[in-house]
């Protein structure tokens, strides 16, 4: 690739999504904004080429795009109207254009449209993580493929499929009501979170790609606060990632393996990362009592204060926790709680928590719920009955080393 | 990766900037800002308000400002979180109110990783 096909390549990162998110306000269709501001990029491609690029390429691209977009629409009413599938009113046709010529007139909440629209509940959580991505976030289909593991064409044609069931849908382009609103920017906070996580899973050493996600998905996470300003979570969910990603550099070891937060080297995390972090927990404060990012991320803080493991105000987290499984009873929430429990009123607080999960059935499959339980009797010095946890745990283990991390810790405790 | 874009002016500006260049960066930074990659900026205060602290051997000699050349001054910097050093020339070749001869620099910061095989 030349620099010129680069330079096009990044300037089509950075202003396409601002181009698509405007199309699509004017046109109502996703599939033909995005048509409208490809063609729309072949011709400045063309005229770039030897005149050079402009010294302001976004506005360029508006004006070649506002033509493109009249130009079909006069196409598509002549052929209507000559086929005598539709008759439209001059008047009707005249108010069209007009709103077409208001194009580069961002009302302000064109983003945060296309996030809720590639966000939309009617698909699945795949396609709305290709599709924002995609038309949000600016990427590649052959960047996204490789960050999900997957072929190109899979991620291609999960994108066509899910442009096309809009389009049948015929999903407004409108916001939605306040009432919805909340809602709906959950499930664009959700995508947005499962970004960050496929990124913060990758080990290190992999595909550059797929950390990379981590950002991406902060970067959306802090557009997404300057659209939806308001929302509390929003804030929560760009500080839970922010304290999350500030421990990036301390939390594996060269060849991948990861380390404990209580072994964590803390002069490794990243002290910027941890302001930024902080303080849009602050915002989300200051926005009304904490949802279930706000708490994730207020325990997230707990342990970002702790200038060691030891000093970490477990009663704090624990408090935390109680809030947070009272919102969001899920197992492995619940698990976490235990072992906070556990680390600020001692084994035999947590242990009934744990059992009642046992009780219930829950985790069956989960390594960490036996280990969890093996580790508050190992602290209550009923050694045997942790060996046997510890190996429970150690046959549902999914890979090697966390296999063989727990065999050495049912022999530990077989020899007490 | 996150880089520092370090503004170098060609000539001290005045104390204080003007409030249609103010605007006018505002406008910039907050462009920035909505696309989710600005983490930092800020200006500099003249020099006449700093100081250096040059080293020789065991010897630290500090000069208070201004300093005498009036050239190549950081006058600001950002800090931006891009995808590319690329992404980063194209956001910045757009930003404004700046006159001829000043320069912005563009360097990538280290990470924590950089440091992995040091540790």
């Amino acid at each position: 690739m030349g620099d010129f096909e680069r330079r096009l390549d990044t300037i089509w990162r950075i202003e396409s999504p601002r181009l698509i998110a405007a199309l699509a306000r004017v046109t109502r269709d996703l599939a033909l904004a995005e048509d409208i501001a490809q063609d729309a990029f072949v011709a400045a491609l063309d005229r770039w080429r030897d005149g050079g690029v402009p010294e302001n390429p976004g506005a360029w691209l508006m004006t070649i795009a506002k033509r493109r977009a009249i130009d079909r629409f006069r196409r598509e009413d002549t052929l209507r109207a000559k086929t005598g599938e539709l008759q439209r009113s001059t008047a009707h046709s005249i108010s069209i254009e007009s709103e077409i010529e208001m194009l580069d007139q961002d009302v302000g909440d064109d983003m945060l449209r296309l996030m809720f629209i590639a966000c939309h509940p009617l698909l699945s959580r795949e396609a709305r993580v290709a599709l924002t991505l995609r038309l949000v976030a600016g990427l590649t289909t052959a960047e996204i493929a490789r960050a999900f593991l997957t072929s190109e064409p899979t991620i291609a044609q999960r994108i066509v499929r899910a442009k096309r069931m809009l389009a049948e849908a015929r999903i407004p382009f409108e916001l939605p009501s306040q009432a919805e609103r909340m809602g709906r920017l959950s499930t664009v906070m959700e995508v947005i979170y499962l970004v960050f996580n496929e990124g913060y899973s990758a080990t290190t050493g992999a595909d550059v790609v797929r950390p990379a996600l981590c950002e991406d998905a902060l970067r959306l996470g802090r557009a997404l606060t300057h659209l939806a300003p308001e929302s509390g979570e929003v804030h929560a969910l760009v500080a839970l990632m922010e304290l999350q990603s500030s421990r990036s550099a301390a939390r594996a070891q060269t060849d991948g393996t990861p380390v404990l937060l209580a072994d964590q080297d803390r002069s490794r995390w990243n002290r910027s990362s941890i302001r930024r972090g902080l303080s849009e927990l602050e915002r989300a404060h200051e926005r009304g009592s904490l949802g279930p990012y706000g708490l994730q991320a207020a325990i997230a803080a707990v342990h970002a204060r702790a200038a060691t493991f030891e000093q970490t105000d477990w009663h704090g987290i624990a408090a935390l926790y109680d809030a947070l499984a009272e919102m969001m009873p899920t197992p492995v929430v619940r698990l976490n709680r235990a072992v906070a429990v556990g680390m600020a009123f001692g084994p035999e607080a947590a242990l009934p928590l744990i059992d009642e999960l046992e009780d219930e059935g829950a985790l069956r499959e989960y390594h960490l719920l036996p280990a969890v339980r093996a580790d508050a009797l190992e602290r209550m010095m009923r050694y045997s009955e942790a060996a046997l946890a510890f190996e429970r745990a150690a046959t549902l283990a999914k890979n090697e080393r966390d296999r063989m991390f727990l065999h050495r810790r049912a022999a530990f405790c077989r020899n007490r | 990766m996150r880089f520092m874009v370090i503004v170098r002016l060609a000539k001290e500006p005045a104390a204080v900037p003007t409030r249609a260049d103010l605007a006018e960066m505002g406008e910039f930074n907050d462009r920035l800002s909505k696309a989710g990659v600005l983490l930092e900026a800020d200006g500099l205060k003249p020099t006449s308000k700093g100081a250096r602290i040059t080293f020789n051997g065991d010897q630290r000699t500090v000069i208070d400002g201004p300093f005498a050349e009036t050239k190549e001054l950081v006058c600001g910097f950002w800090i931006v979180e891009m995808k590319s050093k690329d992404e980063a020339i194209e956001w910045f070749r757009q930003a404004p109110c700046f006159d001829n001869g000043d320069t912005l620099e563009i360097r990538e910061l280290h990470e924590a990783e950089d440091f992995a095989e040091a540790v």
